[in-house]
């Protein structure tokens, strides 16, 4: 996985570096979607394959539903806080 | 909302294909999607780093604007942690699915990689639905929780998807606070992930 990280920690350096040049930018946001529909679909394809997870599929459903509401809730409430103390502008 | 939609369908098509058989065998048995991957978060680095919005926001940061991912960081773990004593899935294995922050397609696919396909459906569901809480619920975030509480139920996607529902109930002025947080998550969400399941 650090190659994962490596990889894009360079894109980064590269993006920088090759701010002005259009071309390569305009080429980028396309090429990710690709690369985002086609592991999404292979995701789906061993998904599909697996046969644990299909008959499961329901169960995980709740469990990242409940993981949603606790990471909503959470940062919901503590930026209350951070808001109050220093953001909210004195009436 | 329409880009949702797509991804859903790919994976949707994807589990239909696998289900039926649909593919050759070479596709399935082949990992292309370590390549894919890879070319990804190089494409997703570029897109980074050649925006030059990301650099202005970054650099005109206050101290006090840092201090909201950082909360959002904090609040989503701390969530994350209290619920998954409820859940069947082990603390670590949460608290990477909470550190998507919403990204739902790079979390979910790199947390595939790392941990498998059950944790990444859970992973993709869970951000997908985090999205979706934003946007129909910014109104009522606001009014019990204050004009950063949208921001921080959008997490990573405070920056563009969830952006224009957020500043349209918060005003111009928290747009940039909106911008700033969900740029420092999408770029933080692969580190944590991976530091999260490796460590």
């Amino acid at each position: 996985m650090f190659i994962v990280l490596t990889l894009m920690t360079v894109g980064i350096i590269f993006g920088f570096l090759l701010q002005n040049k259009v071309g390569v930018i305009k080429f980028a946001d396309p090429s990710i979607n690709i690369a985002i529909y086609s592991l999404l679909f292979l995701l789906g394809v061993s998904v599909g394959t697996n046969k644990i997870i299909v008959s499961n599929l329901s169960t995980l459903g709740v469990q990242a539903l409940l993981l949603t509401f606790g990471a909503v809730i959470g940062s919901v409430v503590l930026t209350y806080f951070v808001y109050k103390i220093f953001f909210k502008v004195k009436e | 909302m329409k880009n949702s939609f797509i991804i859903v369908g790919f994976f949707v098509l994807g589990i239909l294909a696998g289900l039926y058989n649909l593919l050759p065998k070479t596709l399935i048995e082949t990992d292309f999607s370590v390549y894919a991957l890879y070319i990804l978060m190089f494409l997703v680095g570029i897109g980074i780093g050649s925006d030059k919005k990301t650099w202005e926001i970054i650099k005109s940061a206050k101290l006090k604007i840092i201090l909201v991912p950082l909360t959002i960081i904090v609040g989503t773990s701390l969530g994350v942690t209290v619920v998954s004593f409820f859940t069947t899935i082990g603390l670590r294995e949460s608290l990477a699915v909470g550190a998507g922050f919403g990204y739902y397609s790079l979390s979910s696919i790199l947390i595939t990689k790392i941990s498998g396909e059950a944790l990444g459906v859970i992973a993709l569901i869970s951000n997908i639905s985090r999205e979706i809480i934003t946007l129909l619920a910014t109104p009522l975030f606001i009014k019990y929780f204050g004009k950063l509480a949208p921001i921080a139920s959008g997490g990573a996607t405070s920056m563009d998807t969830t952006l224009p529902i957020i500043t349209k109930f918060v005003g111009k002025e928290y747009a940039v606070i909106s911008v700033f947080s969900g740029v420092v998550l999408s770029i933080l969400v692969p580190f944590l992930v991976t530091f999260i399941l490796k460590f």
